[in-house]
């Protein structure tokens, strides 16, 4: 992992400014504050400790029941203790009840959304990390108009722009074809601007000028010096891209309008109008809650597999592919 | 991703090596740009466009903008979105920044690490399923905190989403997903205050507290910029929220309670697509318009 951030050094500026002062008007008390320290911290450490307790159950409790949710009947769900396994054989009913769902639809949509967000993640590497790297490492004109136009649209609202997607899509005839997500799924200008800020602040510059000296080709030099060094920031762009690609909804729920062709998310959001819990108006004989419960499960394993192999990139390199443990 | 416009190096007399090393730049980028081109510049041009322009294709100014605004649901959304949106930062801004803080105070660094990656979990669920699951949480009927619903006066899930209630159940949801990440961000940047700086300050006696509002809190100022501004622009895209609530509450969301629920209703119910296109327009220029400023000001991004 590189070491500095692009914050780094600017962000050191307020800090001159305020620093001393503090320091030099902290410094009286500095005697007596030594003392009384260990008595006065107790409190404060039972705060931390009770506002860390109250996130943690808030971000891991939903998560939790999910899981176990999906192994319950209807009843058990409502009547038995949230927090308690149901058993393996109501977990088999829900996985039957779920995949007998317009004929296994369940289990086409997650192989939809596996081959879209596959196919993306591959053209976002293969376009991102070249793009990032020449950002970065080399002068071309209008390099400095890509930097900003690549800035600019990262900050953009993506969804905003669903609508003329639509249009353009429909103008080339690409509608209903897995092509309309894909391809605006490929265009992923975060994943240029990692990968640009991880080769100016990791590989030094003298590195691949050494190389061009010794007569190494322009591709030789990323091929053979600069790709090896990019392995972290590949994962990171990958694993963004590819959590990006699995999670979206709107694009796909206007590009893919066709149940065969949903991606597991939109799937899911279609079964919800399915549950006669949340929609009376559907007959009895549809979807029932643990089976939602079990297909958002299914609809979430693919990510969560992921972050838990990525987690190490993911704790030491979230911060643009550019924090130290 | 070879075939490259060959007359760029030409332009200037420049050494050997830059003249190669400009049309290998451009080989590179040249993939990216024609993407950028397809799925950025041009769908924005397109929206802006139909923005300005009738069923037709006459140019008529700022009708568009004009009667998608008199629209009876576009104010009710704009005060949904506004609403949400400041909830959403407020408590992205308080919450996450003081969490990082006491994760980064934690003496015990697996402790500290473990709670990270618990915190970041629900990220995984971003979308839809985030929706689903808090459907549930919602739900007094199965939630596992329909105690403290009842404790709160809630005791079907009508009231739970109760309009009134929707911009702080849709923030809820979205710090639920997207918090962990930021916190990771944070944590990482607070890592990056130097080791003297935050020694220097424990050795002139500076509580935590002191540290962190005077030391720690200054030096973060432009990542929690950043974060705000990505998050705004997140937030003010708000559509599958209520999009799934009004699937699960026959409509007490409403199919139009978001800005871009009301360019989806426009453009797919109403074959309205220049009305669409408007407020696409409008969303695109007060988001950019945020990125604007926050890239000339924070500085953030001059990395040349």
């Amino acid at each position: 992992m590189p070491t500095k951030t692009p914050a780094g050094p600017a962000a050191g500026t307020p800090l001159m400014e305020q620093g001393p002062s503090v320091m030099r008007r902290a410094h009286h008390r500095a005697p007596e504050a030594r003392r009384p320290r260990p008595p006065r911290r107790l409190v404060p450490r039972l705060l931390t400790g009770s506002v860390l307790l109250v996130f943690l159950v808030f971000f891991v409790l939903p998560v939790v029941w999910l899981v176990l949710a999906a192994t319950k009947t209807d009843q058990q769900l409502v009547h038995g203790n949230p927090l308690s396994f149901g058993s393996w054989h109501a977990f088999k009913v829900n996985w039957d009840r779920l995949t007998a769902f317009q004929d296994d639809a369940v289990l086409q949509w997650l192989g939809n959304s596996t081959v879209y967000a596959t196919i993306s993640l591959v053209i976002t590497l293969c376009v991102a990390i070249p793009a990032g790297y020449a950002l970065a490492m080399t002068e071309f004109r209008g390099r400095h108009t890509l930097l900003v136009s690549t800035l600019v649209v990262m900050l953009m609202p993506t969804a905003t722009l669903v609508v003329p997607l639509f249009l353009e899509m429909n103008a080339v005839h690409l509608i209903g074809t897995m092509w309309s997500i894909i391809l605006p799924y490929a265009f992923y200008p975060f994943g240029v601007y990692l990968t640009y800020i991880y080769f100016t602040t990791a590989v030094p510059k003298d590195l691949l000028a050494a190389a061009r000296m010794d007569g190494c080709s322009e591709f030789g030099v990323f091929r053979h010096i600069a790709l090896p060094l990019a392995t972290p920031v590949i994962a990171l762009v990958g694993f963004f891209s590819f959590v990006a690609n699995w999670t979206n909804y709107f694009l796909p729920y206007v590009m893919l309008p066709e149940s065969s062709q949903m991606p597991i998310q939109v799937g899911v959001g279609s079964l919800l109008s399915n549950v006669p819990s949340f929609n009376p108006a559907v007959g009895t004989t549809a979807i029932e809650r643990p089976q939602l419960a079990l297909a958002t499960l299914l609809a979430i394993t693919p990510v969560l597999i992921v972050f838990l192999f990525a987690q190490r990139f993911l704790v030491s390199g979230m911060l643009a592919g550019a924090t130290k443990e | 991703m070879t075939v490259v416009n060959s007359s760029v190096g030409s332009a200037g007399r420049r050494p050997r090596g830059t003249d190669r090393q400009s049309r290998a730049g451009i080989a590179f980028v040249a993939a990216y740009v024609l993407l950028l081109i397809a799925f950025g510049i041009l769908p924005t041009g397109y929206a802006i466009y139909f923005a300005f322009t009738n069923a037709g294709g006459t140019f008529t100014g700022f009708s568009n903008f004009i009667s998608t605004a008199q629209d009876f649901r576009f104010m009710d959304a704009v005060g949904h979105v506004a609403l949400y949106l400041l909830f959403w930062l407020v408590s992205l801004v308080v919450f996450v920044v003081s969490l990082a803080l006491l994760l980064h105070r934690l003496a015990s660094g697996t402790v500290s690490k473990s709670l990270r990656f618990l915190f970041y979990i629900p990220g995984a669920l971003a979308g839809a399923a985030s929706v689903l699951v808090w459907l549930f949480m919602l739900d007094p009927t199965v939630s596992p905190v329909s105690s403290l619903l009842g404790t709160l006066g809630f005791h079907t899930f009508g009231e739970v989403i109760a309009p009134g209630n929707l911009p702080l159940l849709f923030t809820v949801i979205a710090f639920w997903t997207g918090a962990g990440g930021w916190i990771v961000v944070i944590y990482g940047a607070l890592n990056n205050i130097p080791q003297d700086v935050m020694e220097a300050a424990r050795i002139d006696g500076a509580s935590a507290w002191q540290t962190a509002w005077r030391v720690q809190i200054p030096m973060l100022r432009k990542w929690i910029v950043y974060m705000v501004i990505l998050a705004f622009a997140g937030g003010a895209q708000l559509f599958v929220e209520p999009q799934l609530l009004s699937l699960a509450s026959t409509g007490v969301a409403g199919r139009d309670y978001s800005l871009n629920q009301l360019t989806y209703d426009f453009a797919f119910q109403l074959n309205n697509v220049n009305g669409a296109a408007a407020v696409s327009v409008e969303l695109l220029v007060v988001s950019v318009a945020a990125a604007a400023v926050f890239v000339a000001r924070s500085g953030f991004f001059d990395a040349d």
